[in-house]
Order: structure tokens, then C-alpha cells, then sequence
């Protein structure tokens, strides 16, 4: 049995090495064949700008006393620096960036501020990737990739710079690769790992603009704090589920104090929320192309503000610039609204006259980000004699009772499932009923005053009473990690389920995914 | 003007985004008829209306999900007419006839 998983699996590694051999191949031979036109194309360039002149001066003539100076100066050429470039741009570049040169908001003034910008994206996930795919593709000079992850293959249906090929890969190795293999004319440079108070100000410093691509509160407001701090303009989105929000804060960037500076996130949200109500993607989901529109707005809002100098005139850029907060919600009609967000906080505790929030403050690490913002604390809600292991679990659910010899039963006992009805649809272990976790939380009456005397009607308690007319039967709760499963099982102990202890209610530790790990590995994960 | 049935009640459009609907039964827009006054007399503000949300149309228990020390829960951002409400005076904006007021909570993924 354990031989043959351990084939398998060194099949399917040998299999996976092999993509990602020949995805490097391919990148390599991309990446020579850049190279090789690159070389051809200094070449061209070099050659053209040593006979050209000499054409155009000797037809016109040239005083005798220069000649030996132009001689000598064209020979010099050859082997010294190429001469200044006739054109601003490389020849490649009017090609490759010719459809966005043509509209009047860039034009070629707009293109070499993108050109001469650097800009530093905070995170390389489903924001990130995006807007660092459009803002590489648009020619910013320079752009920096920060992330402490490595690509999961739960990333790809959003991550778009990520592959299968490169799932282990950490985020910005992977990006880099998609990246320069879409425009190698961009300075990319890794920043590996988690933006840290310790490291943001060294890390921001030398760019001109920040995406804000990150999926905590913590490093929302360690972001802002840098960008107020530096004086940087800050392009900051977040997206769960079928919701975005996307805001351009510190914009202008002046100095804290001044007023006339555009707001930034303390601003605007000056506590965190509560911890317990921030949601991530892996918890609450999110759809693909919701997290992709946001990331393509950020490369925009980007692009906006690096260019804001050009073609002044016709762009209205003064009245888009007031802060707002925008709002997309891919089920509404409409599905974008535009709101007009405050101006800088009088108090704001980073941005005004009065900040706390200091370089001295920051770089010192005496402002903990995370405590700031707190943490949701593991779910520990129950005593050794309340759980139950998977293992254990499953020799009551799979093997004979080792002491009356009875078959095994499903029916012996009750298996309640506590994820929501989409989560329980998708898979689910035969014989369990499905409870979801937010018909318990809003089950009136559970509150420890109220046990054993449950009045009202309705579908909410509708699960109650079923589970009361079974009264004899143990009780065994699981939800997706194990944290669920926990506070319902004393809910339903506080409803006096357990008939004063005499019915067992208990929790199977580590849920479906420790499940999965340990008794069951077909059991999907996702 | 003699008092009309009218003015006993304003009609407001409330709206939830960012996942506060799961709170109000997933009801992402929900017109309502509030009391144009309080008890006091005083004409309906904002800090009112979140006050009678939380009693009237708000299903789930979980109260400090949405109120948090008498006001909206840090990360809740509440717009009067699409403009920050700290534009219009916050709390005590008095709550006009046709108002849309729409609370919204900040989102992390990315
Ligand atoms: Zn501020």
C-alpha cells in the first residue's frame, strides 16, 4: 500500500519537474531571442549613427580646419560610448507602446514619465498580479515586487502572472518571469518577503508611487503610514467575494501637517476593524475577475498620476483628483459608484500636525502594526473530553465496535456539519447533516440563561428540535478547520442539547481538513 | 403648515456593501420609513437611524459586527448621498426625505 503511494507521488514529482523544466526551456529561449534583438538592434543603431552624419556633412561641405576634429571624433565613436540617441525613446519602444503613445492623455511626454517612473508593488496576488502586468506592459521605468508567499495552486484562477508549472515558486520569482518575458525592457527588482516595519522605509524610499496589493489591515496601515511618512502617492485596493473598493490616498503627497494633502487610510479608518470581522479570500472567497478589475484599476490610477503633467488641458485631471472612494460590486446595478471621501483628518494620528506616527517611530519598530490591529486568537473553546480525534472518529464511523461486535452504523450517531450550504454542496462526508455555522450563530437563545427553554418558531430553530427529538444519540460536530465545530458544540450545550451531559456532544478536532489529511486523501480540498 | 401624516415619517433608501448585508438578511437595499423625530422631539439624525437599524432591521445577533461603543464599528464607512459622512456632519446629520444612506465595510482580500 505505502510503496505504491510513494511511487505515485515520485511519478507525479518527476512529472511536474519536467513542466517546469520545459516552461524554463521556453522562457530561456525567449529571453536569448529578446537578447539577440536587443544586441541587433544597438547594432543598427550604432552603425546608422556613424555613416549618417558623415552623409549629411560632407553633401553640405565642411570647413577644412573641422575635418580632422570630425574625423578623429567619428572614429572615437566606434569603440568609446554610442552617440546621444536621436529619438527619446528606443525604436523598439514607439513600436511596442505606438497604440498608447497615440492618445492624447499620454502622448510622448506621458510616456517617458512612465518611463522614467519607478513604482513598487505591495503584494503579488490577485491585485498584484494585474497591476504589475499592465503598469510592466505600459513602460514604468522600474517596477519593485514585494511578497513573502510562494504560489499556491489555489491562486491560479486569479493570479494571472503565476502558472502550474511554477506552484512552490515564491511569487516574485514567479512573477519576475512572466513579467520580463512580457516586456523586457522594465527593471524589475525582488523584494522577497513580508513588508515589515523594520524594512519599509529601505524598501519604498526609491520609488515614486505605491500599489497597496496586500490582504491585512495590519499592512494597510504600515503601507500608509510609509507612503505619508516618504511622500509618496499610495493607489490602495482590496476585493472580497463579488465586492472591490479601490482609493488614491496621500495624493497629493505633502508633508504631514498640510492640509491641502490628500488623505490617507488613517484617515479615512482611523481604528481597525475588529479582527474577528476581517474576512480573507481563503475564508470568504472571491471571484477571479472582481479581484482583476481592481488590480486593472490600480494599474490606471497608477498610470493617472505618473502622467498627470501631460495634456493638462484636455484631461480634467483637477476634479478627478479630490479623494473618493470607489465601490464595484459585480451584482448591482450599477456596478461601480464613485464617492466623495473627506479631506485630511485634522487629527489624523500619520498625516496632520499632530501625528504620532513618526520615521523616528517607525524604523525604531516601536509601532506594532499587528497588535494594532489585533489578532483573531485560535479557537479554543472546549476541554480534552469534549473532542474527538479523526482517527478515533473513524474507527466509530468505519470499523466493528471492538466490544459488542456490532456492525458499524451510521446511524449510531449524529454528524452535523457546521460549513456554509455552498461549502457542504461541494463535498461532503455521507451520512452528515449540514447546519451552517450562521443559522447557529443566529439562533436565538443561546446565551446560558436561556438553556432548556427555548420558545419561538421558525427555520431557525427548526435544527434545534430536530436534534432534541433524537435525544439519545451522540452528537458529533465538524466544520472545514475545526474552529466552527468548537463554539457550536457549546451553543448546543447551552441549548441544553446534551440533556444535562447525559448525550455526548463533542467536536472532531481539526475538521474535514485534518480528515482529509489523515483518514481520507480523496477527499477534496479546496 | 398643519402637521400631515407626512411628516410623521421620512422615506429612506439604506444600503449595505462589503459584506454588511449579511448582517440585514442579505438585503443589499432596503427602503425605509423612519420616524421623522426622536423621542426627544429632536428632528431623525444618523446616529438615530443606526440606532433603529440595529433594533428593527437587523436579524442577526451579533450587534457589535455593526455598533461598537454607541456608533458604527471601526471599519464601517458611512455615506449620506455618495459623499463620506464626515463631509455632512456624521451623527448628527439630520436625516433628509429621500436620503440614500449607504454603510459599507472595508474589505482586505486582495
Ligand atoms: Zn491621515
Amino acid at each position: 500500500m505505502a510503496s505504491t503511494l510513494i511511487i505515485e507521488s515520485l511519478r507525479q514529482q518527476i512529472a511536474s519537474c519536467e513542466v517546469q523544466l520545459r516552461d524554463l526551456q521556453r522562457q530561456l529561449a525567449e529571453a536569448e531571442h529578446s537578447h539577440q534583438q536587443q544586441l541587433q538592434e544597438r547594432k543598427h543603431q550604432s552603425a546608422q549613427t556613424g555613416t549618417d552624419p558623415l552623409a549629411y556633412d560632407f553633401t553640405h561641405g565642411i570647413h577644412d580646419d573641422f575635418k580632422s576634429e570630425v574625423y578623429a571624433a567619428l572614429l572615437h565613436t566606434e569603440d568609446v560610448q554610442p552617440p546621444p540617441n536621436r529619438w527619446p525613446l528606443e525604436k523598439n519602444e514607439y513600436r511596442r507602446y505606438g497604440r498608447q503613445l497615440i492618445v492624447p492623455v499620454i502622448g510622448l511626454q506621458g510616456q517617458l514619465l512612465l518611463k522614467g517612473a519607478s513604482v513598487l508593488i505591495v503584494g503579488v496576488g490577485g491585485l498584484g498580479c494585474p497591476a504589475a502586468a499592465y503598469l510592466v506592459g505600459a513602460g514604468v521605468g522600474t517596477v519593485g515586487l514585494v511578497d513573502g508567499d510562494t504560489v499556491e495552486e489555489s491562486n491560479l484562477h486569479r493570479q494571472i502572472l503565476h502558472s502550474t508549472s511554477r506552484v512552490g515558486m515564491t511569487k516574485v520569482e514567479s512573477a519576475m518571469v512572466a513579467l520580463h518575458s512580457l516586456n523586457p525592457n522594465v527593471k524589475l527588482i525582488p523584494h522577497h518577503g513580508r513588508l515589515s516595519p523594520e524594512t519599509a522605509i529601505s524598501t519604498v524610499q526609491s520609488y515614486d508611487l505605491v500599489l497597496d496589493c496586500t490582504d491585512t489591515p495590519a499592512s494597510r496601515y504600515l503601507i500608509s503610514d510609509t507612503c505619508v511618512l516618504l511622500g509618496k502617492p499610495l493607489v490602495s485596493s482590496s476585493a472580497l467575494r463579488i465586492d472591490g473598493q479601490l482609493m488614491v490616498l496621500n495624493n497629493p503627497p505633502l508633508p504631514p501637517g498640510n492640509t491641502a494633502g490628500g488623505p490617507c487610510y488613517r484617515c479615512v479608518f482611523p481604528k481597525p476593524p475588529p479582527p474577528d470581522s476581517v474576512l480573507t479570500c481563503g475564508d470568504g472567497g472571491i471571484l477571479g475577475p472582481v479581484v482583476g478589475v481592481m488590480g486593472v484599476l490600480q494599474a490606471l490610477e497608477a498610470i493617472k498620476v505618473l502622467t498627470r503633467f501631460t495634456g493638462a488641458s484636455t484631461n480634467g485631471a483637477a476634479s478627478s483628483d479630490s479623494p473618493s472612494l470607489l465601490i464595484f460590486s459585480a451584482y448591482s446595478n450599477p456596478m461601480f459608484r464613485a464617492m466623495r471621501l473627506r479631506a485630511r483628518k485634522p487629527k489624523c494620528a500619520a498625516c496632520s500636525a499632530q501625528a504620532t506616527v513618526t520615521l523616528e517611530a517607525l524604523s525604531s519598530g516601536s509601532l506594532d502594526y499587528v497588535q494594532f490591529c489585533g489578532t483573531v486568537a485560535p479557537v479554543d473553546a472546549l476541554s480534552a473530553n469534549e473532542r474527538i480525534s479523526v482517527e478515533n472518529y473513524a474507527k466509530i464511523r468505519l470499523e466493528a465496535n471492538p466490544f459488542t461486535g456490532s456492525e458499524p452504523s451510521k446511524d449510531s450517531h449524529i454528524l452535523v456539519d457546521v460549513r456554509e450550504k455552498v461549502q457542504f454542496d461541494i463535498c461532503s462526508l455521507e451520512g452528515s447533516v449540514n447546519i451552517p455555522f450562521s443559522i447557529v450563530e443566529r439562533t436565538p437563545g443561546f446565551s446560558l440563561k436561556s438553556s432548556g427553554n427555548i420558545d419561538g418558531s421558525g427555520e431557525e430553530t427548526d435544527w434545534v428540535s430536530e436534534l432534541r427529538k433524537h435525544s439519545d444519540k451522540p452528537v458529533f460536530v465538524l466544520c472545514r478547520r475545526g474552529n466552527d465545530s468548537q463554539i457550536t458544540v457549546k451553543r448546543m450545550k447551552e441549548l441544553g442539547l446534551d440533556n444535562g451531559g447525559q448525550r455526548w456532544i463533542g467536536d472532531i478536532k481539526g475538521g474535514l481538513q485534518a480528515w482529509r489529511i489523515s483518514i481520507d486523501a480523496d477527499f477534496p480540498e479546496y | 403648515m398643519a402637521a400631515s401624516k407626512e411628516d410623521d415619517t421620512i422615506s429612506i433608501t439604506v444600503e449595505f456593501s462589503g459584506g454588511l448585508e449579511m448582517l440585514f438578511s442579505n438585503e443589499r437595499k432596503l427602503p425605509l420609513s423612519i420616524p421623522a423625530k426622536d423621542d426627544t422631539g429632536a428632528r431623525t439624525n444618523v446616529a438615530y437611524l443606526v440606532n433603529y437599524l440595529c433594533e428593527n432591521a437587523m436579524k442577526d445577533p451579533k450587534k457589535e459586527l455593526f455598533v461598537l461603543d454607541g456608533t458604527v464599528r471601526p471599519g464601517i464607512l458611512v455615506l449620506i448621498n455618495d459623499a463620506d459622512w464626515e463631509l455632512e456632519g456624521e451623527e448628527k446629520y439630520e436625516v433628509q426625505e429621500g436620503d440614500n444612506i449607504l454603510f459599507v465595510s472595508t474589505l482586505h482580500g486582495g
